[in-house]
């Protein structure tokens, strides 16, 4: 992991949570919305492994809490966390090159990141009925973040470029 | 001194072999994914303990400080984010309020719809409750034939081929006592007689069937005779079989003879209205009056009926 990529990323992520807030989640599609900062946090796991979206979920999460002053501060860390490490895992045992494994893994995400909060709201006693959230709230919001997917994948890709250990070599003597 | 000979090298690039070594001393894949694993569990417990502490802290408390302190310097970021969006983004409203307006649109109109099909179905309700209350005074009224019980009962359906049978069915069947042949009233006067019975439906030949006829007398001079169905259909009848002699006046009332004999007995008990002389005419050639009668209850409008129901057949 080098400094400079995460440099990047957490300014990245930094710059998307507000605008995921104050725009994004204001484009309402049902009751749906396009979720950036989750396809972004997605497609830095797959290029830059667990760890890497380990730490970038907490810090997307964070960001997210502090821009919509959360209460209470963490859940969407704790679930982001998750998210970045599956990602990262998925990236590592997925062909990366593979143009459909941008795609999958932001479904599993948003499927995932979903459910969490379902399970998290439902824990804090504020759920909404889950027939409503999977059809008016989880649906758009997936079909919306698919579109999402390329784009986005293809813009974090540009902005960290592949580890420097991508081409793994060995020196023998001849 | 011989020239050293330099040792060249190659370097062979090998992608993601796992059984690889980093040459950077960088843990292995198993040890990789441990750190993995070890640096989320941290970042979940870290979450976890944010949480708790968040729950537990008060309102002015150091991370409820930091997080406004932290909000504050993004505000200027969301600011500016929702300035350059909110065209965008009013554009946006604007489309999907179309949307919405247009499924509102759609949706009331659906309400409205079902409103005035309700409102239609309570006016079809109130008349029938009317013709139902006139019904039950009828029934409980001094003109009710004695000796007989009434089923008040709805008319649920009229056959298609009105043209060439007059014929309707009621919402009553054995289940409630009625039986073949019984007569069928409203508060008007005889409508007909039970022609088939079902459990809970009956079929009832009207009066102006062709294939009625019904022994009945003119009230006020008690002449005799028998109606059946005019020649001109609808609700017209004649009263046939009345000698010359007999004295009918227009304006006369019909009513059913309900005669009774040793082994027979009418269909009809005595005294129920059929209909009033409209018209009574003779010639030398026939033998009996031509008297025609307006029957009394309206047969186009047949909502409500009552079938009179022998009292010891219940």
């Amino acid at each position: 992991m080098s400094p400079l990529d995460a440099v990047k990323a957490a300014a990245l992520l930094l710059l998307v949570a507000p605008f995921q807030v104050s725009v994004l989640s204001s484009l309402e599609v049902a009751e749906g919305h396009p979720d950036a900062l989750l396809v972004l946090l997605v497609a830095v796991a797959l290029l830059r492994g667990p760890i890497f979206g380990s730490l970038a979920g907490f810090w997307a999460g964070l960001a997210i809490d502090v821009a919509t002053l959360a209460e209470p501060l963490g859940l969407s860390s704790l679930l982001l966390t998750l998210v970045g490490y599956w990602t990262g895992r998925l990236g590592e045992v997925t062909s990366r090159s593979s143009a459909h494994v941008p795609l999958l893994a932001v479904a599993l995400a948003t499927l995932g990141y979903g459910l969490g909060s379902l399970i998290v709201r439902f824990m804090l006693g504020t759920a909404i009925p889950a027939s409503q959230f999977f059809v008016a709230v989880l649906l758009p919001t997936f079909a919306l973040n698919i579109l999402l997917a390329y784009p986005l994948y293809l813009l974090v890709r540009r902005l960290l470029r592949p580890p420097v250990h991508g081409g793994r070599e060995v020196s023998a003597l001849v | 001194m011989a020239p050293v000979r330099s040792q060249p090298t190659a370097r062979i690039s090998v992608l993601d072999h796992p059984r690889v070594r980093r040459p950077d001393g960088s843990p292995s894949r198993s040890g990789g994914i441990l750190t993995a694993r070890l640096v989320a569990f941290v970042l979940v417990l870290l979450s976890l303990a944010l949480v708790t502490i968040s729950f537990r802290e008060d309102p002015d408390g150091v991370l409820h400080s930091a997080q406004r302190a932290a909000l504050s310097a993004i505000t200027p970021l969301e600011a500016a984010g929702e300035r350059v969006a909110r065209p965008f983004r009013d554009a946006w409203g604007y489309v999907s309020g179309l949307f919405a307006a247009k499924a509102e649109n759609e949706r009331l109109r659906r309400e409205v719809e079902a409103l005035r099909q309700q409102a239609v179905e309570n006016e079809n309700a109130a008349r029938e409750n009317e013709d139902l209350r006139a019904l039950l005074q009828f029934r409980d009224g001094p003109r009710f034939p004695a000796g007989y019980e009434g089923v008040a009962t709805r008319v649920i359906a009229r056959p298609p081929s009105i043209a060439s049978s007059q014929e309707v069915l009621i919402a009553a069947g054995t289940a409630d006592g009625v039986r073949v042949n019984d007569p069928v009233v409203t508060e008007d006067g005889l409508v007909g007689r039970v022609a088939e019975v079902t459990g809970n439906a009956s079929k009832v030949t009207l009066l102006v069937d062709q294939t009625s006829a019904v022994s009945a007398v003119v009230l006020q001079s008690e002449a005799a005779g028998i109606v059946r169905h005019g020649p001109s259909g609808g609700s017209t009848l004649v009263l046939d079989r009345v000698p010359k002699e007999e004295l009918v006046r227009e304006g006369d009332t019909v009513v059913t003879a309900g005669w009774r004999t040793d082994r027979l007995e009418s269909l009809y008990p005595r005294g129920i209205p059929i209909g009033t002389v409209t018209g009574v005419g003779q010639q030398d050639v026939d033998v009996y009056k031509r008297i025609q009668v307006t029957s009394l209850a309206d047969f186009d409008s047949l909502a409500g009926v009552i079938v009179l129901v022998q009292a010891r057949q219940r």
